[in-house]
């Protein structure tokens, strides 16, 4: 057993040291070192795998991930067609856009010239050398790639992916897209790295999006860090439409300070196994924090949220409501810790998981947590797992309508709360249609 | 319009309907009364199609048509609506959206003009003013915060819409004060036409003196006991349920005896063949 789990992480290991010999090496020295210390630190954690003793991973099992060898993505750049463009830039024409295909930046699909003066959208391997100095007093300063493998692993890796900062004062209007399209018939291991750095009292709107265009089996290992300046606004959504057989492991890492604001909304639609860790550092006092999440596995779709929220000081107001629409064999899990340091007076929070089950194989497993260590706190939370209510379903057929068209109004209710809390308009109606896209396949042609 | 013979239904595999026979014309007014638990609202279920309930035998005729099996929202498509004696929230769900999705698939189904937005808009203003809702409510999630009587406001609302030919009302009255049942009777009344039929299921007279019944029943442990008049219900204000309940008990312990003699005033169900009518 110890024998192919080296041999697992020892794919990586390779391809880590052909990765140092090719397009890495022009890199400055301490971008070398962040990936050599990320690699040797990932030797030693190794993948997640163990079945016992591993409460953090008790639910996911992640032991044919690493037993898959997938190489690093090949450097041609594969051409989606202009229709399979279109389905990833959604939104409008006004966007600030940056697309990445297959691991790499793509500037003839990205739009950037609208951006204001010194506000910064790029791909990262660019803004390593341009933006030197800011880049480096975050990019590795926030996510634990001491701590989690898969961080370590993106780390080791980390080179292409995007970079945004809004300088001090800056209000942006236009949301900034930043698109990962994975092309046909790819296998390999992608590991995008995402920095956003938002300056004092500014304000914007990132949506990452994830899209594949077909049914692969590849794996995604992406890490955002979030950096958020004192008195801040940055609302933030991540829209994951991949391939139902890849793997999809995602890690945000949140640093809010003073008075700072962080609107989140997470929407799982594609992906065969999927984990988000989730992790808000409440750095300073007096910051505010809304989560929102949608997923909506179907199949043998397996979906795991994990969500850290840790308040290291207090005066913080918390609001996080996750809900899962589940169909088929798929399964969710939810996994919510909020801690509350000592001293941490005045935090303010409720989380709450919620989950529909279509279908009598479903299973979700949901756990909302609290560790608190300090009394001046109000908390609430709340977990549910149910089906279709029957008497509100024959309260609406008793009206004409049809059983699909009642458990369609009925499903997109339970979910109505978390798609109105997206703040842009055609982001919301964009999500929209993928949920009624997927119930009209789930329930029938008249959902 | 709706024709009952000798129904009997179940939930849980508990009998609650022991044999209903009932009939009642276009632009009739048949007004239900019992004690709580007769079986008033097992009975009004069991006509909408509700799945939690099992017909054993009997039969339900919709204008000649067999309604037994027929899936709840083809009932309403047919004409059927009920009120609901106890309207639920149903979170997320958009009034004004879900009333408009129920019209236009009953219009669809018989082959009627279907309504957009705008159009379908203007109609549910001009029904919110003719029951006295407030129409900003319609744009409210169904029943999220109404208070009790907007809950059965919004009942006669969505009656008015969708303009059914058999309305089934379950104790429209009940938790309202005497100004809102005034409201709520009101509104009954202006839907009321020489061609559609109402059941008023109450457990009160007081409706009655708002609502003008060309019938009363009163049904007792599943059975209906005694028809009549609107003097019926005002003898059941008077005296209370006891007595029919007593001869409720009568009718058990004699299943295959002949019919107990006529009372005065009142029909015996048994003697009537084909169901309970008026004294006509
Ligand atoms: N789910 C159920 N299982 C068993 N008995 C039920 C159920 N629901 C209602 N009943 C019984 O059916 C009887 C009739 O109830 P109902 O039709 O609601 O009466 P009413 O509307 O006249 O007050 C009552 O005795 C009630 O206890
Ligand atoms: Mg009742």
């Amino acid at each position: 057993m110890t024998q192919t789990l080296a041999t697992q992480e020892h794919v990586y290991l390779e391809a880590f040291r052909a990765f140092q010999r090719n397009g890495a090496v022009h890199d400055p020295a301490w971008v070398q070192a962040l990936r050599q210390s990320a690699m040797d630190r990932f030797m030693e954690l190794r993948f997640p795998t163990a079945r016992r003793g591993n409460e953090e991973w008790k639910y996911t099992d992640v032991r044919p991930l690493a037993a898959t060898p997938f190489p690093l993505p090949s450097s041609a750049n594969a051409k989606p067609a202009p229709q399979e463009v279109r389905l990833a830039t959604f939104g409008e024409r006004t966007w600030h856009r940056l697309v990445l295909v297959d691991g790499q930046p793509a500037p003839d699909l990205s739009s950037l010239n609208g951006l204001p003066e010194r506000v910064r959208v790029m791909g990262l391997a660019e803004a390593v050398t341009s933006a030197g100095d800011l880049v480096q007093s975050h990019l590795g300063c926030h996510a634990a790639h001491q701590s989690e493998a898969f961080a370590a692993l993106n780390t080791a890796f980390l080179h292409h992916g995007a970079f945004v900062h809004v300088p001090d004062g800056v209000f942006l209007e236009q949301p900034i897209h930043l698109i990962f399209i994975t092309t046909r018939g790819q296998q390999a291991a992608f590991h995008p790295r995402v920095l956003i750095v938002t300056g004092r009292d500014s304000s914007a709107t990132v949506v990452e999006s994830y899209l594949g265009l077909d049914n692969s089996r590849y794996f995604t290992n992406v890490v955002a860090e979030v950096a958020l300046g004192r008195g801040s606004a940055l609302k933030h959504y991540r829209i994951q439409r991949q391939s139902e057989a890849s793997y999809h492991i995602a890690t945000t890492q949140v640093n809010l300070t003073a008075n700072s604001s962080f609107t989140n909304g997470a929407f799982d639609f594609g992906g065969g196994l999927v984990r988000n860790n989730l992790n808000v550092l409440v750095a300073e006092e007096g910051s505010n924090c809304a989560l929102h999440g949608l997923y909506m596995p179907t199949g043998d779709q397996h979906v795991d949220n994990q969500v850290i929220i840790d308040h290291q000081v207090g005066h913080s107001d918390v609001k996080e409501v996750y809900k899962g629409i589940l169909n088929g064999r798929a399964r969710s899990v939810f996994h919510g810790s909020i801690i509350v340091q000592p001293h941490a007076a005045k935090v303010n929070a409720t989380q709450e998981d919620k989950n529909l089950l279509l279908s009598p194989e479903a299973e979700a497993d949901t756990k909302p947590a609290f560790w608190i260590y300090c009394d001046d706190v109000k908390c609430g939370h709340g977990a549910a797992c149910g089906q279709i209510d029957p008497d509100a379903l024959f309260y609406l057929r008793s009206r004409g309508l049809s059983e699909a068209a009642a458990k369609g109004l009925l499903v997109r209710g339970f979910a109505a709360g978390i798609l109105d809390a997206i703040q842009v308009e055609s982001l919301r109606k964009h999500v929209n249609s993928i949920v009624s896209a997927r119930l009209e396949e789930w329930l029938g042609q008249e959902a | 319009m709706l024709e009952i013979r000798d129904l009997h239904a179940s939930i849980n595999d508990v009998e609650i309907l022991k044999g209903v026979n009932l009939t009642v014309n276009a632009g009739e007014l048949h007004a239900i009364m019992g004690p709580n638990g007769s079986g008033k609202s097992t009975l009004a279920f069991v006509l909408a199609g509700k799945p939690t309930y099992a017909i054993t035998s009997g039969q339900v005729l919709l204008e000649g048509v067999d309604m037994v099996g027929m899936a709840p929202e083809n009932r309403a498509r047919a004409g059927l609506f009920l009120s609901f004696q106890q309207p639920m929230e149903i979170p997320g769900v958009r009034l004004d959206q879900f009333l408009r999705a129920g019209y236009n698939a009953i219009h669809k189904a018989r082959r009627e003009e279907e309504l957009d937005v705008l159009k379908f808009d203007r109609l549910l203003t001009r029904k919110t003013k003719m029951v006295g809702m407030e129409a900003a409510l319609t744009r409210r999630y169904v029943n999220e915060g109404f208070s009790g009587g907007e809950r059965k406001r919004n009942e006669i609302l969505q009656m008015a819409v969708l303009e059914p030919k058999l309305s089934i009302l379950d104790e429209p009255d009940s938790g309202l004060d005497i100004d809102a049942v005034r409201i709520v009777a009101q509104g009954i009344n202006q839907l009321r036409t020489p061609q559609n039929s109402v059941l008023l299921i109450t457990h009160y007279q007081r409706i009655l003196n708002y609502v003008q019944p060309d019938y009363v029943h009163v049904l007792i442990n599943g059975r209906i006991v005694q028809s009549g008049d609107k003097d019926l219900a005002l003898q059941v204000e008077a005296e209370g349920y006891d007595r029919f309940e007593a001869k409720e008990q009568a009718l058990d312990l004699s299943p295959s005896c002949p019919p107990l003699p006529k009372g005065e005033g009142d029909v015996s169900p048994s003697l009537l063949g084909k169901g309970a009518r008026g004294l006509g």
